[in-house]
């Protein structure tokens, strides 16, 4: 194949190679995130921690009581997939500065990786499997509107 | 003394720029290790909070180690790494896309700060009269 000499004085063109810009996009969404997460973890720190007795309300029927809630329920799922993509980014961008050899960086970043999957993956599974009224355990632990407490 | 071979001109450290040991440089530190604090208690909140598809007991178990004072204390400094974190993100985003945000980021990393102040003064006396209000023995 010929290869074409530019003129001298052509102007200077950006040759980009084809394909996904995958670091345009991670820098966008760390950001696009970032906000988006704001808003969700600052909400669900006020819920959590500010209002009623705060942390010392949170047991298993605070939780079957919010989960039973779709809104919280897309909340949570939300804030746990943004949340964990964002800080597994940001825990890649660290290892590629700071690790120095080839192996140990694939190896750290392989892990960021599995545990991000695995997590997500787990989080889902318990927010839209979650039972608020398990059968066969004490009334007293469970969320007032079940069967049980009725 | 030992003569200087460099010269008596050469300083001990290295003099200050417009970065290193400035605002730039520890709003950076400070992201990273806020950022890297947070990671980690994603992590461990997501197993714990996965004890609720266990069992009810399960999930109060674990959730009880979290309601003591040792850990209230660091819920105030795990709420300060995510606010500073959040406060110093939105810094980091105008600086990226308003077009004065480079020549403000200094003054906007004490904004940060400043509101980070006002946050904390807000979260913290709410949350350890909460943590410290319901000990077992203190009432209620």
């Amino acid at each position: 194949m010929a290869t074409t000499i530019e003129t001298p004085r052509a102007p200077h063109s950006v040759r980009r190679n084809r394909g996904v810009n995958w670091e345009k996009w991670g820098w966008i969404y760390m950001r696009a995130s970032g906000v988006v997460l704001l808003i969700l973890i600052f909400g669900h720190l006020f819920v959590n921690l500010m209002v009623g007795d705060g942390i010392k309300a949170i047991d298993f029927a605070f939780v079957g009581g919010k989960w039973s809630d779709p809104f919280w329920q897309v909340w949570d799922t939300l804030m746990l997939w943004l949340a964990l993509i964002h800080g597994s980014n940001g825990m890649r961008t660290i290892v590629n500065d700071y690790s120095t050899r080839p192996l140990v960086r694939k190896i750290l970043l392989g892990a960021i990786a599995v545990s991000a999957v695995t997590l997500i993956t787990l989080g889902t599974l318990v927010v839209f499997t979650f039972d608020p009224c398990p059968a066969g355990s004490p009334a007293d632990l469970l969320p007032s509107f079940c069967p049980v407490n009725q | 003394m030992p003569e200087n071979s460099a010269g008596t001109m050469t300083p001990r450290r290295p003099a200050g720029t417009l970065y290193r040991g400035r605002e730039g440089m520890w709003s950076w530190v400070l992201h990273r290790i806020t950022g890297v604090a947070i990671f980690f208690f994603l992590l461990v909140h997501i197993l714990d909070t996965a004890m609720v598809r266990v069992a009810p007991e399960a999930y109060n178990a674990v959730i009880s180690t979290y309601q003591n004072p040792i850990m209230g204390l660091g819920e105030v400094a795990l709420v300060g790494a995510i606010a500073f974190h959040a406060f110093n993100g939105i810094r980091i985003i105008l600086i990226d896309l308003w077009s004065k945000g480079a020549k403000y980021h200094r003054q906007m990393f004490w904004i940060v700060i400043g509101v980070w102040v006002v946050t904390m003064l807000a979260f913290t006396p709410r949350h350890l009269i909460n943590v410290f209000s319901h000990l077992p023995g203190a009432g209620h």
